[in-house]
């Protein structure tokens, strides 16, 4: 199951100004602009932490500022920055509260939810920590039980916030490799532009709260937008695959 | 300490694991009802726990005479309060825990228990102690209330700001309940005294059905809403793209708190740890799962209480102890044992 993401001329003062962004049915949308562009800040209205004060937000035809939250929650799972939590909470319990979005009033879970929970911890390589505090993981290891609790949600939309972030190579590798083996739609705000273009079907870049470009990677990764947008003068060459080598000079 | 001894056997298999947790409440329950019977019995006149039986439970053999009026009108109504109490307290204890995401979270932190103490001596010294109760209740809703005004700010209901306000108001409360004692005539200067440190004395069938009913029907809607607490512990952002509603789940879960402690604490007075310590050891043996911590709480907070009320009647004779001294005395080092485990684990 994927379903499609439709912002309307969105606006949250002062940070997002009139937005209009789609992304298709299993389509790897990235996000990306310098720090404070308003990336974390639209995933946000999309997944009702921050309400716009305009504009419109649908999934698959759902307009998720109307819509019940639990309803938004069983088609739009997050993975964001930072999450906290106790000593008491077992990397399982946190990856189960995926299922919360489906619980019935008394909040047990069946056989096959606990199979998609063991499924998801293997697929995030998080299932030899089932029983470790989620408190004393590392940072990394924190990303991908989140990421595995996502999945949990059985989400068609996935939303992520910066999930390389604390990854080591290996593990932002394959972190974007299983999410484009996942099949569902993606909107996800990255920092490495390299990666980011290797990754997503479609980059979005955003400066100041607008989107200023729009389009597949080798097109929108450009010496012109790294000078306009960054303000760094860099040499952006293309690969064999047709996808954007950024250079950038340190020297001066 | 029975819970830890059920808990050790819990398995680190899944199945078998929920299966030892089911386990837990009904080997809870089971201590609790033949700590109920043996409660009864206990006093300054021993009663075997066979006569207890037969006279509660009125069989044809039942001894009569002022030992079945002893067991039936003083004793068993004041045992079985004395579990609601504990149940209500350690229920909200639980559930504030995990809604203010403070580990020291307790209906004094929320103004609550203040708030009914300053009611209960306001009553005292207007000559209508029959109006204890409601006095006590109002008063506790009260300062909540302001508590709840002060903290919500925006609309939204945040967590620090509610803490800072709850023990504010808490404190304002106490200097006002304390200015009240000291200024009262020495007749009614112990009873007021006593009152602020909880006890269970002469208490009456009529006591029962107001806490009893409140604290049954939060301790199931607590448990309705344990796996949505269960969600906060991922902070507002993630429990929100879990299809929580954090303000409306954290403003309801907080009122029906107060109403709880409000409905218990204006019966026995203030009962201080209780909320504190029992759901802390609960979750230090069966972990962090709302859904368990919050019918075992609420188990092992009745069962404690029980206890807790023999000792209350039974060690100072022919003086009662206040309950709060007792459980002070036994938070205190609880909290110490607390610490240090918390530290062994930090460097482990």
């Amino acid at each position: 199951m994927s379903l499609s993401l439709d912002v309307e001329d969105l606006s949250w003062a002062p940070v997002l100004h009139d937005i209009t962004l789609s992304a298709a049915p299993g389509e790897i949308l990235g996000l990306i602009g310098p720090n404070g562009s308003g990336k974390s800040s639209l995933l946000r209205c999309v997944y009702r932490r921050q309400r716009p004060d305009r504009g419109r937000i649908t999934v698959d035809g759902l307009d998720v500022w109307t819509a019940p939250a639990g309803e938004v929650a069983r088609r739009v799972a997050v993975v964001t920055q930072e999450s906290p939590a106790d000593l008491e909470n077992s990397v399982e319990q946190i990856v189960a509260l995926g299922r919360v979005p489906y619980l019935g009033t008394l909040g047990r879970l069946t056989r096959a939810e606990h199979d998609l929970i063991d499924d998801a911890m293997e697929r995030c390589e998080v299932r030899s920590l089932a029983r470790r505090p989620y408190a004393r993981l590392s940072g990394g290891e924190r990303q991908r039980v989140h990421l595995a609790r996502a999945l949990v949600q059985q989400p068609g939309l996935l939303l992520l916030d910066e999930p390389t972030n604390h990854l080591d190579l290996r593990h932002q590798v394959e972190l974007l490799r299983l999410i484009r083996s996942l099949g569902v739609t993606v909107v996800a705000a990255l920092h490495d532009l390299q990666l980011a273009a290797a990754a997503c079907d479609r980059l979005a870049v955003l400066s100041g709260g607008r989107l200023v470009a729009d389009g597949p990677p080798a097109k929108v990764v450009t010496a012109d937008l790294l000078t306009e947008v960054y303000g760094v003068a860099a040499e952006v060459t293309h690969g064999p695959d047709g996808l954007p080598r950024i250079n950038l000079p340190l020297a001066t | 300490m029975t819970v830890r001894v059920a808990a050790r056997r819990v398995s680190t298999d899944r199945p078998g694991r929920r299966v030892t947790l089911a386990g837990s409440v009904v080997l809870l329950g089971v201590l609790l009802g033949v700590s109920l019977v043996a409660a009864v019995g206990l006093g300054p006149v021993d009663i075997p726990f066979l006569d207890v039986w037969r006279i509660v439970f009125a069989t044809q053999d039942a001894p009569s005479g002022p030992m079945a009026v002893i067991v039936r009108d003083i004793r068993l109504p004041r045992v079985l309060l004395g579990a609601i109490v504990g149940a209500g307290l350690a229920v909200t204890g639980a559930v504030l825990q995990g809604v203010l995401r403070n580990p020291l979270a307790d209906p004094y932190l929320i103004g609550a228990s203040s708030g009914a103490s300053l009611g209960a001596v306001l009553a005292l010294m207007s000559g209508l102690s029959w109006l204890l109760p409601v006095a006590a209740f109002t008063g506790a809703m009260v300062t909540f209330t302001v508590v709840l005004l002060l903290a919500r700010g925006g609309g939204q209901l945040g967590v620090t700001s509610l803490i800072l306000s709850g023990v504010a108001v808490a404190a304002l409360a106490e200097a006002a309940t304390n200015f009240i004692v000291l200024n009262s005539p020495d007749s009614q200067l112990r009873s007021a005294l006593f009152w602020t440190l909880g006890g269970l004395s002469g208490t009456q069938w009529s006591d029962l059905p107001v806490p009893a009913i409140v604290v049954g029907i939060f301790v199931v809607w607590f448990r309705l809403r344990s796996a949505e607490l269960n969600a906060l512990v991922l902070g507002e952002e993630g429990a929100t793209s879990l299809g929580v509603e954090v303000n409306r789940l954290r403003v309801r879960l907080v009122v029906g708190s107060a109403i709880t402690v409000g409905a218990v604490v204006s019966v026995s007075g203030g009962i201080g740890f209780v909320a504190l310590m029992v759901p802390h050891a609960v979750r230090m043996v069966v972990g962090g799962d709302n859904r368990w911590v919050v019918p075992l709480s609420t188990l092992a907070g009745a069962l404690l209480m029980v206890w807790v009320d023999v000792g209350a009647r039974l060690l100072n004779q022919p003086d009662e102890i206040p309950i709060g001294v007792i459980t002070a005395l036994l938070g205190a080092p609880f909290f110490l044992v607390l610490l240090a485990r918390a530290n062994r684990r930090a460097m482990a």
